[in-house]
């Protein structure tokens, strides 16, 4: 009984994990083929990958797309890390009722659909590109400003703030540091575990948002890896081997970040729950 | 998210004996507040004022005029809203309620102390989360094409005799959208379920044993009331995310056939940026997610109990 019963599970765990790989196998095998065997499912590798590359990076804006992505993600990253720490420590260490009365408002904006807000901040954007050239449509700082600042990082920081020993604000206060001093000099450090988490889900949410760049972004050169790979599948005449190596491009980044620091990722996620 | 509302009365811990240094760091500590406070502002709470007064204004492009509550009106005899909003629900009401049993399911069976690969399921299961929504969209468009790897799997199996038209039935293609969310987000969703696991004291499970309890019984009666705040959270989680649906639908259908996938978030979308711009409508249709989350999220609130 006890036998079957494992068989039972493990059946059931091997044919998860294989449905969850599968589709990742596939998308590497058919970076490798033509078009015409990807679409007849060919699930073996080919020797199409040099061609499927050349295609990529010299007829469709790849490059272009990687370097807008990155230059995105990276400033995205940091700036949600600075505004989102300095927040969260600003809430828990000043803590007074009328902060947290701030805090819970500002939660609020968690429960607010993008969808909802994305007409009325392209019409902000739309202002802007008249009097400030380099913040309206079709700039990247448009893409980067309205996801900088979100309540979840603020949430997610001042959570993991509460572990903070707060006798380290006082020792540095004794030793003559200003408040911000503190900040970067013992809270940083610190906390590195907590930027470490806060950072892969930045950069991931920042490297895979489609949305808002879809909206805001209209040149081809502005483009992003998402959009880059939407228009491509979108095309009349795809070239499927092209696309499976773009996926796989711009998956990379996201898959590496997850395997290099995977202890963080998961740390990331909980410390949105716990406390 | 139950910890959202909550508020604690721990002591402050700003130090109350000297006032002249309190109000100046209590004055410091706004400033550490400041830039996040004004952009949340600027980039969530002013925008959805301004689609409050959008929704009640109707015209193309910039040429907007106050129209009462006309396009409120608009909403119940459009029959593409409704189709958008009768899809949204069925993804909500089917996958989401799939996507948390099964994630429930795979995380008890890998919380199992004797399990070997444990390592190597939890990682496999949690792959698809490190994909782009886009990525993994056009993938599936392909797995599902008429001679995709899905039918021809299907086929070698003998389940089906000829290829499914899974992208362009009205009934597949839902249901292809729906498998779709389910492989990419189950095991963002088991993550959650085996660390909550994790904390559940071993000796209730002893204790159970003694008393003879199957294990379906201590899954019912131990797991699930303990793990029933993460599923709350989770399940606001998915809800949100599923009324908000875009980018799959978008890259794996583009809401067809007809409109049999499309979802709001894509109405909105189509209404502003592909049809001719009626923003003032799309606004409304947008305040409908709104007023749904809110509602969504307070159901089940209540329907968990949860006193936090």
């Amino acid at each position: 009984m006890k036998k079957l019963k494992n068989v039972g599970v493990y059946t059931f765990l091997s044919i998860a994990a294989i449905v969850s790989i599968f589709p990742f196998l596939w998308m590497v095998v058919s970076m490798t083929n033509k078009s015409v065997d990807v679409t007849k499912g060919r699930l073996l590798p080919g020797s199409h990958l040099i061609e499927n590359l050349n295609v990529l990076f010299e007829s469709v804006n790849m490059v272009t797309a990687l370097v807008n992505s990155t230059i995105i993600a990276l400033i995205t990253t940091f700036l949600t890390l600075l505004i989102g720490s300095l927040a969260g420590y600003g809430f828990e260490i000043y803590r007074t009722p009328g902060k947290d009365k701030v805090f819970n408002i500002l939660l609020l904006s968690m429960m607010i659909p993008f969808a909802a807000i994305m007409i009325p901040l392209y019409r902000l954007f739309g202002r802007l590109s008249s009097t400030v050239p380099f913040l309206g449509i079709d700039t990247l700082a448009a893409v980067i400003l309205p996801t900088v600042i979100t309540a979840f990082f603020i949430f997610l920081f001042r959570q993991n703030t509460k572990m903070f020993a707060k006798e380290l604000v006082e020792a540095g206060r004794i030793d003559g540091l200003s408040e911000l001093g503190i900040f970067f000099r013992i809270y940083v450090p610190t906390m590195k575990t907590t930027y470490a988490a806060a950072a892969i889900i930045a950069f991931m949410n920042s490297w895979n948002n489609y949305l808002w760049p879809l909206v805001v972004l209209q040149s081809p050169e502005k483009q992003t890896i998402p959009l880059l790979i939407s228009n491509l599948g979108a095309g009349y005449t795809p070239d499927f081997g092209v696309i499976m190596t773009a996926i796989v491009i711009g998956t990379l980044p996201t898959a590496v970040v997850f395997f290099v620091m995977q202890k963080y990722f998961v740390e990331g996620m909980m410390g949105s729950v716990k406390g | 998210m139950s910890k959202v509302v909550k508020r604690t009365n721990l002591p402050y811990t700003i130090n109350l004996k000297s006032s002249g240094s309190w109000l100046k760091k209590n004055y410091i500590g706004w400033l550490f507040i400041l830039i996040a406070a004004a952009g949340i502002c600027l980039f969530y709470f002013y925008p959805m004022v301004q689609a409050l007064l959008l929704s009640f204004q109707s015209g193309m492009g910039a040429n907007l005029e106050y129209v009462g509550l006309d396009n409120y009106v608009r909403l119940f005899k459009d029959p593409t809203f409704i189709a958008a909003l009768r899809n949204t629900f069925l993804y909500l009401l089917i996958q989401v309620p799939l996507m948390i049993i099964l994630a429930l399911f795979l995380s008890v069976l890998l919380n199992n102390a004797t399990l070997k690969f444990k390592g190597f399921f939890r990682t496999a299961i949690f792959l698809p989360c490190v994909t782009s929504l886009v990525a993994y969209a056009v993938l599936f468009k392909y797995l599902f094409g008429e001679n995709g790897l899905i039918n021809q799997f299907l086929l070698n199996l003998s389940i089906i005799s000829q290829p499914l038209n899974w992208l362009s039935d009205p009934l597949l293609a839902k249901i292809a959208i729906i498998i779709a969310i389910t492989w990419r987000w189950t095991g963002y969703n088991m993550i959650f379920y085996l660390s909550a696991l994790q904390n559940i004291d071993k000796s209730m499970y002893e204790a159970a044993e003694i008393d003879g309890a199957s294990s379906l019984q201590k899954f019912f009666y131990i797991t699930v009331p303990m793990l029933k705040p993460i599923i709350l959270f989770t399940s606001i989680i998915s809800t949100i995310g599923t009324l908000q649906i875009f980018d799959e639908i978008m890259n794996i259908t583009n809401g067809g056939p007809g409109n049999a996938t499309l979802s709001i978030s894509m109405y909105i979308y189509n209404l502003s940026f592909e049809y001719s711009p009626d923003f003032g409508y799309a606004a409304t249709v947008s305040y409908v997610i709104v007023i749904l989350v809110v509602l969504l999220s307070l159901i089940q609130f209540k329907v968990a109990g949860d006193k936090k």
